[in-house]
């Protein structure tokens, strides 16, 4: 018999099926953003695909090219009772509707007193690889995650995107889900239908007792990449991926890092003030004169995203990069 | 609607009730923010009253009101309970909000009022959402969004009307006109003749009116709304009117020429609304002052009641970030 869990999917596969399941389970869940009914091909990167068809175009709303009227809709809508799912479709999109998120979404709950909540998601891919330049593929988590009363979730897998999908989609607040544009076309182990990831919980992808290793997203595929040549010389590294960054699972970063007393975190975010900083400056703070090293940061280097081949490769938390930190941390 | 529907005595009363509970809730916030008993900013509605009350009387409670932090007079009007909401304005725990939105961001849902933004021109994307939501469930419930001439020259009005146009949005957005936003006069910061024009650019209907007409505001109102209710989309709806009392409680319109205030303050539509109720014999001065005096005994109320209630905890900062139970 095969079961789901011996299925390949990719990431686009699980994000739509999740939707679709979603749909199907409460009809307060809707969907929003540009090109994503099926008139207009379900989607640029395919994720919406059937679900106009299947659920009509009430429910799975085409837009303008509008991202204040996107996130501004679907704030409304939860307002009222929707579950919005809006698809804001390039990170760096998102900035031209910061106002909705940052003021609106994600604060109504508190400045209302806890007469209204506002559940929604916004999906949004970003990452480098795919010569974009840059406008179109900066990661800019650290801003979301920043803003009291958002959730920030980053998934590396298709089984945690589905089942992190459902998680925020259910979620009574508003959760803004990343997706990273090159991981949508990489096949991987099938979500199990209906199973939730749950929010804030980080996953351990392989345990080891010399050096922690702590990422998610894209990152976190060379991440492992770089562990499997670390156990060719006998270093056994933990690998963790953080899916949830806000709120951040302490429990299981810090237990990691008391167990090895060495840390890196790696990130295609830029490295100055971003999540890299404050997991540091919560390890450090928790296990001060237990660490044998600082807690090193990689990310991407200190440029906007560049668009010839060679400087894109360069830009991003390259093996070679990741891999120099983990020697010096382990030095 | 035909465009010379009258409105009832009884809906003209309704809308001097609401306008003079308004004036007299503005009056006596701004006297005790003047004796100490407040510490806020403040945004005043005084001369913009009739707006909201016209458009009141065309609502259903579960019509929702969007507006900013020049908002006291919609909330009012939507029938928001007196004694929470002067508690909100006092920032205490027994406001609408537990405090925590204050003047510029008083909400009362149960009342339609989900949203008061400090933003100028973010309400209008938020009210297309609440109006797909009621366009879904197949109710017949209206949004207005009510904010000033200068939140037309922002980004958000422009893609709002867009989005309301093409889904066809039963959303009414009220543009308050009042001359002025904050310090720049209209013509030196609005392109356009009218802000009722801009309606054009979107393909929906743009209604200018004489928003201290308590008459016209109540035919130009029913109209959008009945248009909205009947699921035919949208509508832009300027309401002329003035600014009495500054952009912000201290600012003393200095930005503005003495004529011009002096002109609009003898023009006050609050009086002309009175006199003008007594001529057609809808009301006798007695029944007037009945109204007003009404008014001003339930606010007071609201008053002692606002000022005897406890601040919020401190431990209300950590609530009300994320539900209940949930790490924020």
């Amino acid at each position: 018999m095969t079961t789901a869990a011996q299925k390949k999917m990719n990431t686009a596969q699980a994000i739509n099926l999740a939707l679709h399941d979603a749909m199907a389970l409460d009809e307060s869940v809707v969907v929003l953003g540009e090109d994503i009914a099926d008139r207009e091909g379900g989607g640029v990167f395919k994720c919406t695909a059937g679900l106009s068809t299947k659920f009509g175009t009430g429910r799975v709303k085409s837009t303008p090219i509008a991202e204040q009227a996107i996130v501004g809709a679907a704030v409304g809508g939860a307002l009222a009772g929707l579950r919005p799912v809006a698809e804001i479709m390039l990170m760096n999109f998102t900035t031209v509707a910061m106002d909705q998120i940052v003021n609106h979404a994600a604060k109504l709950r508190f400045m209302t007193g806890g007469q209204t909540h506002v559940p929604l998601v916004i999906r949004t891919t970003t990452g480098a690889g795919f010569g974009t330049g840059g406008q179109h593929a900066d990661y800019l988590e650290a801003w979301f995650a920043h803003t009291a009363g958002l959730k920030v979730v980053a998934p590396a897998t298709p089984a945690d995107a589905y089942g992190l999908m459902l998680s925020c989609i259910f979620d009574d607040d508003p959760c803004i889900f990343i997706e990273n544009l090159p991981l949508y076309f990489v096949p991987g182990e099938a979500p199990e239908p209906g199973v939730r990831v749950p929010i804030g919980k980080a996953r351990i992808v392989q345990e080891g007792s010399d050096i922690t290793l702590i990422s998610y997203s894209k990152t976190l595929h060379d991440v492992i990449g770089v562990a499997r040549e670390l156990a060719k010389e006998g270093i056994a590294a933990e690998v963790i991926d953080l899916r949830t960054i806000s709120p951040l699972d302490m429990d299981t970063l810090l237990a990691s890092a008391r167990k090895t007393g060495r840390v890196v975190v790696a990130h295609e975010a830029q490295v100055d003030f971003g999540v890299g900083a404050e997991i540091s400056a919560r390890l450090h703070k928790e296990l001060f004169g237990q660490l044998k090293a600082p807690v090193a940061r990689v990310g991407a280097a200190r440029s906007p995203v560049p668009f010839s081949k060679p400087l894109e490769a360069a830009f991003v938390p390259t093996r070679e990069r990741i891999l120099a930190a983990i020697r010096e941390t382990l030095n | 609607m035909s465009e010379t529907q009258q409105p009832s005595k009884a809906v003209l009363l309704d809308i001097y009730r609401i306008a003079t509970l308004i004036k007299r809730a503005d009056d006596r916030f701004i006297e005790l923010i003047k004796a100490g008993q407040i510490a806020s900013p403040y945004y005043s509605p005084r001369g913009q009253e009739l707006i909201p009350a016209a458009i009141s009387v065309n609502l259903k409670a579960s019509d929702y009101v969007v507006t900013t932090y020049r908002g006291i007079h919609d909330q009012l009007a939507k029938g928001i309970p007196l004694k929470p909401f002067v508690a909100e304005l006092l920032g205490r725990a027994t406001g609408t909000c537990k405090g925590k939105g204050g003047p510029m961001h008083v909400t009362h849902v149960a009342s339609g009022l989900p949203v008061t933004t400090g933003i100028v021109g973010a309400g209008l994307p938020i009210a297309n959402g609440l109006a797909w939501a009621s366009q879904l469930k197949g109710t017949d419930q209206v949004t207005v969004v009510n904010f000033g001439d200068g939140a037309s020259n922002i980004g958000a009005f422009h893609e709002a009307l867009n989005l309301a146009a093409v889904w066809k949005l039963p959303v009414l957005f009220v543009c308050q006109n009042n001359g002025y936003a904050e310090h720049t006069k209209y013509e030196y910061g609005t392109g356009a003749a009218t802000i009722a024009d801009r309606a054009i650019g979107y393909g929906i209907p743009g209604v200018e009116v004489d928003g201290n007409d308590a008459v016209a505001m109540w035919q130009a109102a029913s109209a959008a709304v009945a248009r909205a209710r009947a699921g035919e989309g949208p509508t832009l709806l300027e309401a002329n009117t003035f600014r009495f009392r500054g952009h912000l409680m201290g600012d003393d319109s200095h930005y503005i020429a003495k004529d011009e205030m002096a002109a609009a303050i003898a023009a006050d539509p609050l009086p002309r609304f009175r006199a003008w109720l007594i001529a057609q014999g809808h009301a006798s001065d007695g029944q007037l002052s009945d109204i007003e005096a009404t008014n001003a005994a339930a606010f007071e109320e609201a008053v002692e009641y606002a000022l005897a209630s406890p601040y919020p905890d401190v431990s209300e900062l950590a609530k009300d970030v994320v539900a209940e139970g949930a790490q924020a």
